[in-house]
């Protein structure tokens, strides 16, 4: 277990040093620093005195672990556009993306699971059948069109739910939510389904092929021939060994879609980190750039390592085996 | 001649009973989405022959024809099938060019992400010890993000190493560039499971003992016996290439507006969605679905036909 859990932590550290040094380079590489903090009439010494301050004549490794250092103290320096604390930025904005992936994950979770069952179990009805090329269809579908296309139903055309940002929302000390009124959920809704199918889509494949792939083993046929009722065996037998890749499904889909919010969030203009990235690419934002891409990956590596480790917990075949 | 010549129908009887071309034939479905992919994929090559009007000739567009809706609808006009667009654009012949570079977007990132990853992985399969520890453990970190993220991001320094004036003119390359370097691992890890599979056979063994170099023996031979699975990688991942290069171009990332892309389109016409103009945004984004979904189902398809599980 121990030797288990130290081999994915070396990993993750791995990644993570890998990262660090991608988005180091983004700021020596991508645009020069000192032009990008000072105006076009900074005199020579001017620049200097930055480059000084900076450290910029460093030899590289100094840097680097210079650079390490801050990120390990959650410090990203002044994004050069909007001229603030970076991790101010992250924070004032990261309540707006985890809830909307917290609704999205409910949402795909829920109907992916239940869906994947029932078309698991009933694999010949003409419902499973539409389900499963519904489903393929949202596999093709790009979340941008399908925002589009809700934006059109649900906010021009039938005027239901507001079209775009974020209202109706309450400040929870730091934490500024909109689950808590009315407005804020008819905001939340359109982006959160928007965000949702694709990975509903994906949820609901595996845990149907899952589902069917258990049903063929031999536990199964025995417990049909012991006699015992079709929803005993599906759901006292079968269901619960569909669960445990269930939680690597977890995992995938919270990644999904952290990685898909940014598309969502710029249909939708809603105010979350990914939009904050997107406005970042475009104006070639290194600090912003560099501090999501740490932050994107430690989120990527809590989730595999949580993931990783609940694998081990319950599934008895790898604690044994491994 | 050979007798193969002679006997015609032998001929054909032996096409029509290779296991993949029986699959093909048996298969509605698989059919139907070949046909819709081929003429789509056709007529975006074609798209000078066939196309009524040139959107990139400013002598053929005219801002009075602007934002006229199809034919069917009041007010449309018969020259233009589709509508046109706010630039007075005819939307049929800019999707059919749009499609184009969407689909040649696509094919060159998917090509790029193939040979660099066939190419590594088989290295790594076939080589073994540090360096498949370190090509594939490059590829699990390079997983370990969700591929839309890093093309946003190469894309984005691609962008920002160039400088302004060569933006727009080098896009095309730097989107390619973003998405064939995401899809690599996927190929990799297919590839390096192959191989690891046929460096135990004995035309490999055979061919080590004569003394072939490793390099002849990993492209002349192992690789020709790794492509059935890597068709099925390469024909999912041409749809998620579309599908990446129309988010980027969506994010106004990609594909510039001068030359636009379908997903360049989708940007242009969502802005006008609002006053009510829908066909700007409906139709390219009908064409990208019905691209992408036929793309999907022949994958699908190919994936059943080559597993010999499934046989």
């Amino acid at each position: 277990m121990i030797s288990f859990i130290a081999k994915r932590l070396a990993q993750s550290v791995l990644v993570m040093a890998i990262v660090s040094a991608v988005s180091f380079s983004l700021f020596n590489f991508v645009g020069d620093p000192v032009n990008n903090m000072v105006g076009q009439d900074a005199t020579r010494e001017q620049r200097l005195e930055i480059r000084d301050k900076l450290g910029l004549d460093d030899p590289i490794i100094t840097q680097y672990s210079r650079f390490v250092g801050n990120i390990l103290q959650a410090e990203f320096g002044l994004s050069y556009r909007i001229k603030r604390p970076v991790d101010d930025l992250i924070v004032e904005r990261l309540p707006a993306t985890l809830e909307l992936v917290f609704v999205s994950a409910v949402i795909s979770l829920f109907f992916g699971i239940v869906l994947g069952i029932y078309t698991g179990i009933k694999r010949n009805s003409w419902i499973s059948r539409v389900i499963l090329s519904t489903s393929l269809a949202g596999v093709s579908l790009p979340t941008f069109v399908i925002g589009i296309g809700l934006i059109y139903l649900f906010a021009v055309h039938l005027r239901w739910l507001p079209s775009s940002g974020r209202s109706g929302v309450v400040e929870l000390g730091w934490w500024k939510t909109s689950l808590i009124t009315l407005e804020g959920w008819r905001s939340i809704i359109l982006p959160a389904i928007t965000l949702s199918l694709f990975q509903l889509t994906l949820i609901l494949r595996l845990v149907r092929a899952e589902m069917m792939e258990v049903m063929r083993t031999d536990f199964i046929k025995f417990a049909r021939a012991r006699g015992l009722t079709e929803r005993a065996i599906n759901f006292r037998h079968a269901l619960r060994n569909t669960l445990v890749p269930v939680i690597t499904i977890i995992g995938l889909n919270i990644g999904g879609l952290v990685a898909f919010s940014v598309v969502t969030e710029t249909v939708f203009q809603w105010p979350g980190t990914g939009l904050m990235f997107i406005q970042a690419v475009n104006f070639v934002d290194v600090p912003i750039m560099a501090a999501y891409l740490v932050f994107v990956a430690l989120l990527f590596v809590i989730i595999n390592l949580i993931v990783d480790i609940l694998y081990f917990v319950v599934d008895p075949r790898i604690r044994l085996g491994g | 001649m050979n007798h193969l010549d002679e006997n015609p129908m032998t001929r054909w009887k032996r096409f029509k009973d290779n296991d993949i071309v029986w699959s093909f034939l048996s298969s509605p479905g698989a059919m139907i989405a070949a046909v819709v992919a081929s003429v789509m994929i056709l007529a975006c090559i074609f798209a000078p022959m066939i196309a009524p009007f040139d959107p990139f000739d400013p002598a053929q567009i005219s801002l009075w024809d602007g934002k006229l809706p199809p034919t069917w609808v009041d007010g449309g006009q018969s020259r233009y099938p589709l509508g046109t667009d706010n630039q007075g654009r005819d939307m049929f012949s800019t999707i059919l060019y749009g499609g184009r570079l969407s689909i040649l977007v696509g094919l060159a990132a998917v090509c790029l992400g193939m040979v660099l990853g066939v190419t590594l992985g088989v290295i790594a399969g076939y080589l073994g010890g540090v360096t498949d520890a370190v090509i594939m453990r490059l590829a699990d970190v390079q997983l370990t993000i969700p591929g839309i993220l890093l093309a946003i991001l190469i894309n984005g320094i691609g962008r920002a190493a160039l400088p302004y004036e060569l933006r727009d003119e080098f896009a095309i390359y730097v989107v390619i560039l973003a998405i064939g370097l995401t899809d690599w691992p996927q190929f990799a890890r297919v590839a390096r499971g192959a191989t690891l599979v046929e460096t135990n056979k004995e035309y490999v063994q055979a061919a080590r003992i004569i003394g072939l170099p490793s390099w002849l023996i990993m492209f002349r031979h192992i690789v020709p016996n790794t492509l059935r699975p890597i068709l099925v990688i390469a024909t999912i991942g041409l749809a998620l290439a579309i599908i990446s290069e129309a988010t980027l171009s969506f994010l106004g990332q990609g594909i510039p507006p001068t030359t636009p892309s379908l997903g360049t389109l989708i940007r242009v016409g969502n802005d006008y969605l609002f006053s009510g103009l829908w066909w700007i945004t409906l139709f390219p984004a009908v064409a990208l679905i019905v691209l992408v979904f036929s793309v999907n189902l022949l994958g699908d398809w190919l994936r059943d036909a080559l597993n010999p599980k499934l046989r």
